[in-house]
């Protein structure tokens, strides 16, 4: 596989999962994060069952756990207003302390907060160990159609450059005093988005032509073929057959 | 006789909108000959190099390169054989990473495992980038990403190599690099640029485009000798650049 310089959340290094084929990682973490998204709430013992199985994956990527804990932390944003829920949902409540919440608000809690935890780690496990070059080539593997990951490909290649270019545009504003505090202030802010879209745009048409220049198409070329080793896809399975027996026999028992 | 690497006749080409960029242009260069292409911005360099491998179509004339006709039927063998470096390497490079990016071209053409990778290793080797097989394009320093530009090319054996502005945005010392690199390659170049020392080095013989029309056509020292003729043409050499006293040395 390919190895990376600063390559988004991509962490150099040798261990099992960042030798693990990407279409395998990649089935592996979808599939997975499905059974767990169809997992009961209540079927508590289930989800616990899944977080062990994400703690076993977090630990075959040999990271160290205060970046696992930094990575994990990017969640908060996105679940603190799960901790409203027990005080505005309706039905039994229960007292704890000086508090009195809904029983289903704090179900609710529970239910976000845990599955997007467990959907974060999988995703630092799947980030931090495959470039984001090898997951789109492990989606085509998957039989993507490669105009999807081509998109994203070029997603991923020029967003740098696009935020690169608005932040010479705020410096250049900035340097002629522009200090936006009001909003009758920010026409200019609209002026530079209007010239971002412009200049991507002929940004694309100049990498269309770069692009036809080498003989495109139309058709993105496969550059890449492996076999996928078994003992990759036996690695995904069982994580994906955990998630999923967790899901099943929590569905029948809750 | 072979025919030329490339062969224009009466090239012509206006916008749409009724703009006229280029009017009648004939222009032969042999197998080999580095030819380099000046004029001030805005004389229609770049629109020109476009209709090389028909990515533009012109209104009039005929282009052939190394004897077949730039038409639709030939496209893609045209594009093989006319390796275009864009000015700016960032539209150049759009792929993840650069063994995928100098793989593109002959994996369009159809050239597949082994043989592709053969390939992409070869043309890296010959820019002297094969250390960075594996690096992301956009993290690559500007003179890197400039040969890597010119390797995304290689890789698919043109017969003529038409650059840009190859110079822009390079520090002396990437200039320098690429300078060599160019030098070393046995293949027709045209080099559009107004780096004129650039020029002065790489290309013994010049054309000047003004007005959408080549006015001038010669060895590049007495072209960048001829003052009056360059200012006619918005072109001025470096200041305290003698091309007399150049000529002395590298001879």
């Amino acid at each position: 596989m390919s190895a990376g310089h600063h390559e988004g959340l991509f962490v150099e290094g040798h261990s099992r999962l960042h030798r693990m084929a990407p279409e395998a990682k990649v089935a592996a973490a979808v599939g997975f994060v499905f059974a767990v998204a169809l997992t009961p709430r209540y079927a508590w013992w289930s989800i616990v069952i899944d977080m062990v199985a994400v703690v076993v994956a977090l630990a075959l990527t040999g990271f160290a756990p205060s970046l696992i804990a930094r990575r994990i932390l990017a969640v908060v944003p996105f679940v603190l207003f799960a901790f409203l829920i027990p005080f505005i949902a309706d039905g039994e409540q229960v007292t704890v302390g000086p508090l009195t919440m809904s029983r289903e608000g704090l179900w609710g809690t529970w239910n976000i907060v845990s599955k997007a935890v467990i959907g974060i780690s999988v995703s630092i496990a799947l980030a931090g160990t495959t470039p984001v070059a090898d997951i789109l080539t492990g989606l085509g593997k998957l039989r993507v159609p490669s105009i999807f990951t081509a998109i994203a490909g070029f997603m991923f290649r020029y967003l740098e450059l696009i935020v690169a270019d608005l932040g010479r545009m705020r410096t250049a504003m900035t340097s002629r005093g522009y200090r936006p505090q009001w909003i009758w202030q920010a026409k200019p802010i609209a002026a530079s988005a209007g010239s971002m879209f412009v200049r991507s745009y002929e940004r694309g048409e100049r990498v269309h032509a770069a692009m036809m220049s080498r003989g495109f198409t139309g058709e993105m070329p496969v550059l890449r073929t492996h076999v996928t080793p078994r003992n990759d896809w036996l690695l995904a399975g069982a994580f994906v057959a955990t998630a999923l027996t967790a899901a099943i026999l929590g569905a029948l028992t809750t | 006789m072979t025919s030329p690497a490339l062969d224009i006749k009466g090239l012509s080409f206006g916008y749409p909108n009724g703009h006229r960029v280029l009017s009648g242009i004939d222009l032969r260069v042999e197998h080999g000959e580095r030819v380099a292409l000046l004029g001030p911005n805005g004389a229609g360099k770049t629109t020109f190099a476009l209709h090389l491998n028909g990515i533009l179509e012109g209104d009039a004339g005929t282009i052939s390169v190394a004897g077949l006709a730039v038409e639709k039927a030939n496209l893609m063998e045209i594009r093989r054989r006319v390796g275009m470096v864009f000015q700016d390497p960032n539209d150049q490079l759009f792929m993840a990473t650069v063994r995928e990016d100098v793989a593109f071209g002959p994996a369009n053409l159809g050239v597949k495992g082994d043989e592709l990778e053969a390939r992409v290793v070869a043309a890296l080797a010959s820019v002297a980038a094969g250390d960075l097989i594996d690096r992301t394009p956009h993290h690559l320093s500007g003179g890197e990403k400039r040969r890597v530009a010119v390797a995304t090319v290689l890789s698919m054996n043109p017969e003529l190599l038409v650059l840009d502005e190859p110079t822009s945005g390079l520090d002396p010392a990437g200039r320098r690099e690429l300078l060599q690199l160019l030098g070393s390659l046995p293949l027709a170049e045209l080099v559009i640029t107004h780096d004129l020392p650039f020029a002065l080095e790489l290309c013994p013989r010049s054309v000047i485009v003004s007005d959408g029309r080549i006015v001038a056509d010669g060895p590049t020292a007495e072209i960048l000798a001829d003052a009056d003729l360059l200012a006619r043409h918005r072109l001025e050499m470096p200041f305290g650049f003698d091309v007399a006293t150049f000529e002395r040395f590298s001879r």
